[in-house]
C-alpha cells in the first residue's frame, strides 16, 4: 500500500465546495486521501488477519512449533515507532511552527526499520532462519511485511514533506492528515503483531 | 468550473505516450484493461480449443502444435501433463485476466467515474499503476509457456502440496509454478489498488445531487464488487507469498511431513495442505462474485433501457447485491466437501450456499418482472441481457445439486461441475461483457456497432454455448471424470461421440466470436457516428458527448435531479427523464 499516502488530495464534488453561505448542517467536504487510507487500513488489516489465522492453523497442524526468545531489541524498536507516531501527531497539530517534527518522524521511522533488520541478524546469529521452524518463518513473514508497509509509509511521508515544502498557497493538510493516519496504523499494527509474537512464538 | 477546488488536477496531456500509453485518464485505462482482456480471452480460448481437440481425438496430432510445444506435444499429440498445463493456464487466464479485468476493472474504470459525475478516479496515478501491474502479471504468467519445462499443471486453484514442492511434482512445477504464484501476487496488488480507487471515488467524488440511492445499478455493482475484492485479494496475496516461500525458501506452510513425490522424500515437514485450500477458497468463492456481480449491475443497468420500463424493485436489487456480497464470505467450504475436512463443517457450509440462492433468485425474478409486459426493443445489448438471464439460470440450477454434500460427493470430480461453473460464472459473465460492449461502444468509440453482425453474433453464441456446456451436465451424471486428458481405453469410451459433439460446437462457437472481433475493430475504425444518447438512456454517461471529453463533462460537472430508473414516464425528450435533467418526472 505504498502508494496510498502520496496521492494528492482530489477536488471534492460540487456539493463539497464551500458555498458562500454555508450552513452548519452541511457535511464537511470529503477528503479522498483520508478515505483512501482508511480503505488501505481495512485491506492491510485483512491481510494480517489472514496471516494470523494461517499461523494458528499451522501451529496446530504439527508438533514442530519451536518457541524461541524474541530479541530484546524489538521492544526498543516498538518504543521508537510509538515515539515517531507522537512526533508526527505533534507536527500535524503544530504545522505552523515548522516541519521539524516530520523530519524527526522520518528519522525515527528509518531507525525502526534499521532496528528490525538488526533484530533479524540477531536471530540469524542464533541459527534461526526463515526455514528453521514454522515459528521463525511466521516471525520473518510478519516483520518483513510490516516493515515493507512502514517503508511505504516513509515514502508517503517524503512525498507529503515535498509537497509541504513546495506549497505556496494553503498547506496540503489533508495529505498530511492521511499520512499521519497511516503512520498511526503502522504503530497499532506493530503492537498487535508484537502481542501475537510474544504470546505464540 | 465554478470553483478552483473542482479543477481537474491534471491538465489534458499531450503526446502519444501520455495520452495513450502512460495515461492517467480513467477512460484510457479502462480501454487498456479491455484490450488486455481481449488478448487474454483469445489466448484462453485457443487453449480450450487445444484441450477440446485432444479430448475428442486423443491420438490425432494437432498440426503445428509439435513445433510450438516440442516437449508437451511432441509430434502434435498432447501429453497428459501438457493437457493439465493447458487447463491450468486456461483457468488462470480466464478467471483472473478476463472475468476480473473486463467487467470490473475495464468497464468499471471507464464508466464508474462518469456515472457518479466525477472528472476522474480519486487517485489517477494509483489507477495507472494498477493497470500496469496487471499487465506485468499477465506477461509473467504467459512467460511460463517459454521457460523451463512449461506452464504449471496444478490447476487455477494451485492446490498444495502439488503446487508447493517444486519440480519433483511434474513438468511445469518448477519455474512455471513459481511464475504463476508471482503473477497472481502481482495481480492481487493491482486489484487492491483498483478497488481502493473504485471505493474512494464512489464515496467521495459523487457530483451534486448524486446520493447513494440515485447511483446507477452498475455503479452499485462495481462498488460492491470492489468491497468484495478488497477483502478477497487481501487474503490471496499473503497466501501466494507463503506459497512462494514454500517453493523457494524451504519453509513448510503447506507441505506435510513424510511426503514422497517422484520417489524423493520432500525436505519439508509439518505443513497443512488444507490451509492452502481454506485461504485459496476464502478468496476463490468471493472471486466468483467479483466476476458475476458487475454482470448483475450491467444487466440491471441495460435491461430497463430496452424494456422502456423502470427496473422492478430497485432497492430490493441493491439489497440482494449486498446480501450476496456478504454471504459470499460464508460459503467457501463448499469447494472442499471432498478435501478431507470435517464432514460436519460440510453441512455448515452447505446451508449458506443454499441461502445465497435466495437473493440470486430474487435478482433473476426482478429482471424477468422488468421485462414482463414491456415492449422490448430487441437491439443486440438487449439480446445479450436476455441471454445472460438464460445462462445464469441454467448454470445456477445445477448449483442447487452441488450445494449438497451428499450429491456433491458423486458429482464433484465430474464434468457436471465443469458445465455448472462455465455457465454460471464463465458464459454469464461473458454475456454481461458482450451486452456492455454493444451498449457502451457508442459512448466509448463514438460509433455504433453493426446491429446485423451483433444479432448474428448473439444467436450463434447463444446456441453454441448451450451445445457446449449443457451436455457436460449429462457427462457428469454419467460419471465422466474431469481433469483427465483422454478417455480412450475405459468405461468412458461410449461417451466419446458426445465429447466430439462438444468439441465441434466449441470450435464453431469460438469461430462465431470472429464476427464480434470484426465488428469491434470495424467500429473503432469507422462506422456510423453515434449521437450522445443513442439508446435514450437516463444515466450521466449519456449526458456528455460520445466519446466524452478529457474531463468527462467539459468543465461543467452535472447536477443530478433524479434516480437512474425514470423510464416509462413523460419527459421532455420522450418516455424517460435523464438524471441530469431538472425537469420534473411526469406520470405516464
Amino acid at each position: 500500500m505504498a502508494g496510498i499516502a502520496p496521492s494528492p488530495p482530489r477536488a471534492g464534488p460540487p456539493t463539497a465546495a464551500p458555498a458562500p453561505a454555508r450552513t452548519t448542517t452541511e457535511p464537511p467536504p470529503p477528503q479522498p486521501s483520508r478515505t483512501g487510507v482508511w480503505i488501505g487500513i481495512g485491506t492491510i488489516a485483512m491481510s494480517f488477519a489472514a496471516l494470523t489465522s494461517a499461523m494458528v492453523v499451522r501451529q496446530g497442524a504439527a508438533p514442530d512449533w519451536r518457541h524461541f526468545q524474541l530479541p530484546a531489541l524489538l521492544y526498543v524498536n516498538t518504543l521508537v515507532l510509538l515515539a515517531s507516531s507522537g512526533t508526527l501527531e505533534w507536527s500535524r497539530r503544530h504545522i505552523s511552527s515548522g516541519l521539524a517534527g516530520v523530519y524527526v518522524t522520518l528519522a525515527l521511522g528509518l531507525l525502526f526499520v534499521t532496528g528490525q533488520v538488526v533484530a533479524w541478524r540477531q536471530l540469524a546469529a542464533q541459527g534461526l532462519f526463515l526455514a528453521t521452524a514454522p515459528s521463525s518463518a511466521f516471525f520473518y513473514v510478519f516483520t518483513a511485511l510490516h516493515g515493507l508497509h512502514v517503508v511505504g509509509g516513509l515514502g508517503g511521508l517524503v512525498y507529503v514533506l515535498h509537497r509541504l515544502r513546495g506549497s505556496t498557497g494553503p498547506l496540503p493538510l489533508a495529505a498530511l492528515g492521511a499520512a499521519t493516519l497511516y503512520w498511526h496504523f503502522m504503530g497499532g499494527l506493530w503492537l498487535y503483531l508484537l502481542v501475537i509474537l510474544v504470546t505464540r512464538v | 468550473m465554478t470553483h478552483p477546488a473542482t479543477a481537474h488536477h491534471h491538465a489534458p496531456p499531450r503526446g502519444l505516450l501520455r495520452t495513450h500509453v502512460f495515461s492517467l485518464d480513467h477512460k484510457v485505462i479502462g480501454k487498456q484493461y479491455l484490450d488486455l482482456a481481449l488478448v487474454a480471452v483469445c489466448t484462453g480460448m485457443l487453449l480450450s480449443w487445444l484441450m477440446r481437440l485432444h479430448l475428442a481425438w486423443p491420438e490425432t496430432p494437432i498440426p503445428g502444435l509439435g513445433k510450438l510445444a516440442p516437449t508437451g506435444a511432441a509430434g502434435g499429440v498432447i501429453t497428459p501433463e501438457y493437457y493439465l498445463s493447458l487447463m491450468t493456464m486456461h483457468g488462470t487466464i480466464m478467471v483472473f485476466f478476463v472475468l476480473t479485468t473486463a467487467p470490473f476493472a475495464g468497464f468499471g474504470n471507464y464508466f464508474l467515474p462518469i456515472q457518479v459525475g466525477a472528472e476522474d478516479m480519486a487517485f489517477p496515478r494509483i489507477n495507472m499503476m494498477s493497470f500496469w501491474v496487471t499487465l506485468v502479471a499477465f506477461l509473467v504468467l504467459i512467460s511460463a509457456f517459454f521457460v523451463g519445462d512449461g506452464p504449471p499443471l496444478s490447476g487455477w486453484t494451485a492446490y498444495a502440496p502439488l503446487s508447493a514442492v517444486g519440480k519433483d511434482a511434474g513438468p511445469g512445477q518448477g519455474v512455471g509454478q513459481t511464475l504463476w504464484a508471482v503473477s497472481i501476487t502481482l495481480f492481487c496488488v493491482a486489484q487492491l489498488l483498483g478497488a481502493l480507487n473504485f471505493i474512494t471515488t464512489t464515496l467521495d467524488l459523487r457530483t451534486k445531487g448524486m446520493s447513494l440511492a440515485r447511483m446507477p445499478f452498475s455503479t452499485w455493482a462495481w462498488f460492491i464488487t470492489s468491497v468484495i475484492g478488497l477483502i478477497a485479494f487481501a487474503v490471496l496475496m499473503p497466501a501466494c507469498i507463503l506459497l512462494i516461500l514454500d517453493r523457494v525458501a524451504g519453509t513448510s506452510f503447506f507441505i506435510p511431513a513424510g511426503l514422497v513425490i517422484s520417489d524423493r522424500l520432500q525436505p519439508h515437514a509439518g505443513g497443512s495442505p488444507l490451509l492452502w485450500q481454506h485461504l485459496f477458497w476464502f478468496f476463490g468463492h468471493p472471486e466468483v462474485y467479483i466476476a458475476i456481480l458487475p454482470g448483475f449491475g450491467i444487466i440491471s443497468h441495460i435491461l430497463p433501457v430496452f424494456a422502456r420500463k423502470p427496473l422492478l424493485g430497485p432497492r430490493v436489487m441493491i439489497a440482494c447485491l449486498v446480501a450476496i456480497a456478504f454471504l459470499s464470505y460464508t460459503v467457501w467450504g463448499h469447494h472442499m466437501f471432498l478435501s478431507g475436512m470435517n464432514p460436519f463443517s460440510a453441512t455448515l457450509f452447505s446451508v449458506p450456499t443454499l441461502v445465497i440462492t435466495i437473493p440470486a433468485t430474487i435478482v433473476t425474478l426482478l429482471w424477468i418482472g422488468t421485462i414482463y409486459g414491456a415492449r422490448l426493443r430487441f437491439a443486440t445489448p438487449a439480446l445479450f441481457c436476455l441471454g445472460f438471464v438464460s445462462v445464469f439460470v441454467s448454470g445456477g440450477i445445477s448449483g442447487f445439486f452441488l450445494a449438497q454434500p451428499s450429491i456433491d460427493t458423486y458429482l464433484h470430480g465430474t464434468y457436471f461441475v465443469v458445465g455448472h461453473f462455465h455457465f454460471v460464472m464463465g458464459v454469464a459473465a461473458m454475456f454481461g461483457i458482450f451486452a456492455a460492449t454493444y451498449f457502451w461502444a457508442p459512448k466509448m468509440f463514438g460509433r455504433l456497432m453493426n446491429e446485423t453482425l451483433g444479432k448474428w453474433h448473439f444467436w450463434l453464441t447463444f446456441i453454441g454455448v448451450y451445445c457446449v456446456f449443457m451436455p457436460m451436465h449429462y457427462l457428469g451424471l454419467a460419471g465422466n471424470v474431469r481433469r483427465y486428458s483422454a478417455f480412450t481405453d475405459d468405461y468412458l469410451k461410449p461417451l466419446i461421440p458426445l465429447h466430439r459433439f462438444i468439441t465441434i460446437a466449441a470450435l464453431f462457437t469460438g469461430a462465431a466470436q470472429l464476427i464480434f472481433l470484426y465488428n469491434l475493430v470495424r467500429t473503432r475504425l469507422r462506422g456510423p457516428k453515434a449521437s450522445d444518447n443513442p439508446w435514450e438512456a437516463t444515466t450521466l454517461e449519456w449526458s456528455t458527448t460520445s466519446p466524452p471529453p478529457f474531463d468527462n463533462f467539459g468543465g461543467r460537472p452535472p447536477t443530478v435531479y433524479h434516480g437512474p430508473n425514470e423510464y416509462g414516464t413523460k419527459g421532455a425528450a420522450g418516455d424517460y427523464v435523464m438524471q441530469a435533467s431538472p425537469a420534473p418526472v411526469g406520470a405516464a
